[in-house]
């Protein structure tokens, strides 16, 4: 099977339907019958809604139905629900505020949806939206993160103070000790900038209902369908989960923010039943703005603590969280478990504690977005590293290299026991494609030019895989974090596989269908990959953390290995041999010491035909399927490397280089995964050198669009220079780790380490736009008389 | 309402349609050529570009009626039978897609591109020429290589051996 097996970089089985413009987006369908969805929206941050008056709009043409928070109390549709407990330093549970999906009373960010309103065009719909008469008591709002905390204004009356919770990881006395004997301490506070996840294809929802079966049907851009049916069931109390059916078809990007349960896919389903018709809602771009979860928003101070050898002893973080308006479905868990855990890095660190405040404040909810606390975890790192090592006077690449940790497992401080991995390999082969040596002759001709050259470095390393249930559970989650799949052999012996985790770019058609033409020995076009719909694949967990590989493909892996044992009973029959002489090797049956064999196309056809065995010793047929729960967390981890240049004059920041070195243990397609690692490193770079999402004081979120919120274009990049090295990953049985976040938690400190080192400054906050980068250097260089 | 007629896709199309409809609407809703994706409001994303009398325009900012008696053609429309255009094979060859969402778009301002430049284009001309769409997904590495290798096949030009 060579050339489409494991390790093969196969062309994409799904591109033929993207570049013919076949693709099926949600917004794509078009049900018959539908009516469409418009929201309206607060203009407000936070205001009591004394009244809404939807008379006029009722009046207009095409409208069909307008719906209010009320409507919704009055059929007990519950709220949004947050899956996460979190619990505080004193062990209290956390405080988290009613979340309906139709304001009642009160709203609490701009974009928070008030009522909607259903007619028989969008046009007619956005026409009767806009004379919906909101009377609103506008309220003061609180917006930035570091001053939500007693702020005076009350978000949540279940949390007066704007705390959700108050929570903490680590052992506080050893790290005081660790500080108390230091040689040399760093500090830093660090802002991690808020940002808005801005998949191309933005979010959509038809709702449809049945009247003759009680069925309903969702289709959605989501992540994972079945979550989202099982939230829709048995929390929200929309209909029984066996007459839900969610389907996610194409899905144009996700970065998270399709993960969640949002308040409009929810009315579009209870909706479709009141109006007797499919209800479709498609948000336009500046809706995806307000309305999808917004990523990071941390404000930290971080301490390093360093002994007289340059060893590391201690760490001490301080962060404090926005979490929004309200908690979005994994909100709580972000920056406390997917965080926190993350803190000590590659390095080796005996001590480390960490506190972490949520708060709420009146803006859009902060959920995952690509990385999820783990960008956080290692920009706080990377950055008291690279500090700490110019501090010392230390060649930053050395002193990472003292400190990596040098043996596994590792059990560190925080929770997390990495099983593998050769951080120094990473290194040194980081160098190498990046030229580090070559560094000083390139700083010296860009100073020639009047240019300032810097290099950064990020050694990353990030919990993928996520993860063993038990782990999970006694953490807080509410589910389960396993993966279920289903092999079914047709008699022609073509093969669909129906998995429970969601492909929404990843390329899952192709590379699941390579792990099975591996294992199997059946040509890959025999293979089809079947994932989205809930009618179709039982269970599921959908997809996020990098977890469709590691435990997505170790499912399908433990059903394929189902159907071959079951398979050789049938091989037996047919080959009138006893089932200890069957060997399965390269897609054949053979009876061990003859030349007696059948390919696994002709045991397939055995098994329906039933001739040669009866049903009483044999089941006929070939379908197995299995559920997965890893024992561990995956650590990919690696280093990247960015090279920058500056135009003093502008202040403006060039990519001049970017080599990524990463761990993903086992690869089973080497382009798509390069592919993934370009795309994270793109979302690092904007994070670092433009993206922001910026709220005034007021509440208004002044960065809504494409024009004022600025999205790396391909001239803001160069071309990557991208290199791997393998540990396979021990705890699954493929050796997979995974890939898809890695550039996005990498990227944004080793480029404001390549900033900072280029401007001679320690610190400058992200994004550092020309304006914030032209500031700094001149700071150093010229002071401004106004400074 | 107002009648409008343009040929898309080598077909004649005549429709009465409300004269605030945009292109792409009518592309997507009226003929149900879905291929033409729609990333933003603000005309910046490119996600929805069509060829106007053989031109790249964005739909999303185009009414219908001012495609009225042009010659519209739609990523549906680009392969010629069953063939792929060479833009659309080296977008496939290079994994310059993932979600496949901006695709169409890239993929046709791309062929304009080529259309306008030639088919030897630097990495510098096909970064700047993309200025108008937006990727979230690739980092755009990729589709600078399927441009590059897109172009050359236009073109009819050797195609240099891809370095990975
Ligand atoms: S949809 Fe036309 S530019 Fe974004
Ligand atoms: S491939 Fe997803 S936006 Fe470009």
């Amino acid at each position: 099977m060579t050339g489409t097996g494991i390790g093969a970089p196969v062309r994409r089985k799904e591109d033929q339907r993207f570049i013919t413009g076949q693709g099926r987006y949600t917004d794509d369908l078009a049900r018959p019958g539908q009516a469409h969805a418009v929201f309206v929206r607060s203009p407000h941050a936070h205001a009591r809604i004394k009244a809404i008056d939807t008379a006029e709009a009722a009046a207009m043409p095409g409208v069909v139905a307008i719906l209010t928070g009320d409507d919704l109390a009055a059929d007990q549709i519950g709220g949004l629900i947050c899956g996460w407990m979190i619990h505080n330093k004193d062990g209290s549970p956390m405080r988290a505020g009613p979340h309906p999906a139709l304001a009642q009373g009160k709203v609490r960010y701009v974009g928070d949806h008030v009522a909607v309103v259903v007619a028989e065009t969008l046009a007619q719909a956005r026409d009767a939206a806009e004379a919906v008469s909101v009377d609103y008591e506008p309220l003061p709002a609180i917006v930035e993160t570091g001053k939500a905390k007693g702020a005076g204004v009350v978000v949540h009356d279940e949390a007066p103070d704007n705390v959700v919770y108050e929570w903490h990881l680590g052992d506080k006395d050893a790290t005081e000790a660790a500080f108390a004997r230091a040689s040399h301490v760093t500090r830093l506070d660090l802002t991690n900038n808020r940002l808005v996840p801005n998949p191309i294809e933005t979010r959509a929802a038809i709702g449809e209902y049945d009247a003759g079966t009680g069925g309903y049907t969702l289709y959605t851009t989501s992540q994972n369908p079945h979550v989202a049916r099982l939230v829709l069931s048995a929390f929200i109390g929309i209909a029984p989960e066996h007459q839900l059916r969610v389907i996610a078809p194409d899905v144009g990007g996700g970065f998270g923010s399709k993960i969640f349960i949002y308040a409009e896919e929810t009315v579009c389903v209870w909706a479709a039943k009141k109006v007797g018709r499919p209800v479709k809602w498609t948000s336009d771009r500046t809706e995806a703005f307000l309305s999808d979860a917004h990523g990071r928003d941390h404000v930290t101070h971080a301490e390093m603590a360093v002994d007289e050898n340059g060893k590391i002893i201690g760490l001490r973080v301080h962060t404090t969280a926005n979490l929004g308006a309200y908690l979005s479905t994994f909100s709580s868990s972000v920056p406390t478990y997917l965080y926190a855990p993350l803190l000590s890095g590659q390095y080796d660190i005996p001590a480390i504690y960490a506190e972490v405040d949520g708060v709420y404040t009146n803006t859009t909810p902060v959920d995952a977005y690509r990385g999820a606390g783990r960008p956080e975890a290692t920009f706080v790192v990377e950055r008291l590293v690279e500090v700490t090592a110019r501090q010392l006077g230390m060649d930053p690449a050395k002193f990472r290299k003292k400190n990596y940790i040098k043996r596994f497992p590792h059990q560190t401080p925080v929770i997390m026991n990495y099983d593998v991995g050769d951080y120094a390999a990473s290194l040194e082969k980081a160098m190498e494609i990046a030229d580090y040596k070559g560094f000083g002759k390139r700083k010296r001709e860009s100073a020639k030019r009047g240019k300032l050259r810097g290099i950064g470095f990020s050694s990353y390393i990030e919990a993928c895989g996520i993860a063993p249930s038990q782990a999970v559970g006694s953490l807080g989650a509410g589910v389960g974090l396993w993966e279920s799949a289903e092999v079914r052999v047709n008699p022609t012996g073509s093969i669909e596989v129906l998995t429970g985790s969601h492909s929404h770019g990843q390329g899952h058609e192709t590379t699941f269908a390579q792990l099975v033409s591996d294992r199997l020995g059946v040509p890959i076009d025999t293979v089809n990959i079947v994932h989205g719909d809930t009618d179709k694949v039982q269970f599921g967990m959908g997809t996020y953390g990098s977890r469709s590989g590691a435990v997505g493909m170790s499912a399908i892996t433990k059903a394929i290995d189902k159907v071959i044992a079951k398979a050789k009973k049938v091989a037996a029959y047919a080959l009138e041999a006893s089932e200890g002489d069957i060997e399965f090797e390269d897609g054949r049956f053979k009876v061990a010491g003859t030349d007696k064999s059948l390919a696994f196309g002709e045991v397939a056809l055995q098994a329906y035909i039933a001739h040669k065995f009866s049903g009483q010793d044999l089941e006929p047929g070939l379908k197995e399927g299995a559920f997965y729960d890893p024992t561990n967390f995956t650590f990919p981890a690696g280093v990247h490397i960015c090279e920058v240049e500056i135009d003093p004059d502008t202040g403006v920041t060039t990519i001049a280089r970017f080599t990524a070195v990463d761990d993903f243990g086992v690869v089973i397609n080497p382009m798509i995964v390069e592919g993934q690692v370009h795309g994270g490193i793109a979302q690092g770079v904007g994070q670092a050198l433009m993206e922001a999402a910026i709220y005034n004081e007021s509440g208004q979120l002044v960065t809504a669009s494409y024009q004022d919120y600025q999205m790396p274009r391909a001239g803001d990049l160069p071309s990557f220079q991208v290199g791997m090295t393998v540990t396979p990953c021990p705890s699954n049985p493929l050796g997979i780790k995974g890939c898809g976040e890695a550039g996005a938690i990498a990227a944004p400190p080793a480029v404001i380490n390549a900033v900072t080192d280029a401007i001679g400054h320690e610190d400058i906050a992200m994004p550092a736009t020309p304006q914030a980068v032209w500031r700094a250097v001149h700071k150093t260089r010229v002071p401004m008389a106004a400074e | 309402m107002a009648i409008v007629s343009m040929t898309v896709n080598g077909k004649p199309v005549t429709a009465d349609i409300d004269p605030r409809t945009l292109l792409v609407e009518f592309l997507r809703e009226h003929l149900r050529l879905t291929g033409t994706h729609v990333g933003c409001d603000t005309s910046q994303c490119g996600a929805c570009v069509v060829h106007m009398n053989g031109a790249a325009v964005k739909a999303c900012t185009t009414l219908a009626m001012q495609a009225d008696g042009t010659t519209v053609t739609t990523i549906e429309g680009l392969a010629s039978g069953a063939d792929l255009h060479p833009m659309q094979a080296a977008f496939r060859e290079h994994h310059g897609l993932q979600c496949g969402y901006c695709t169409p778009g890239m993929i046709m301002t791309a062929v304009d591109m080529v259309n306008r430049l030639g088919g030897d284009l630097s990495e510098e001309t096909i970064r700047t020429e993309l200025e108008g769409n937006i990727c979230r997904c690739t980092g755009y590495h990729n589709i600078v290589r399927a441009v590059e290798t897109g172009a050359k096949a236009m073109v009819g030009a050797p195609v240099r051996q891809a370095a990975e």
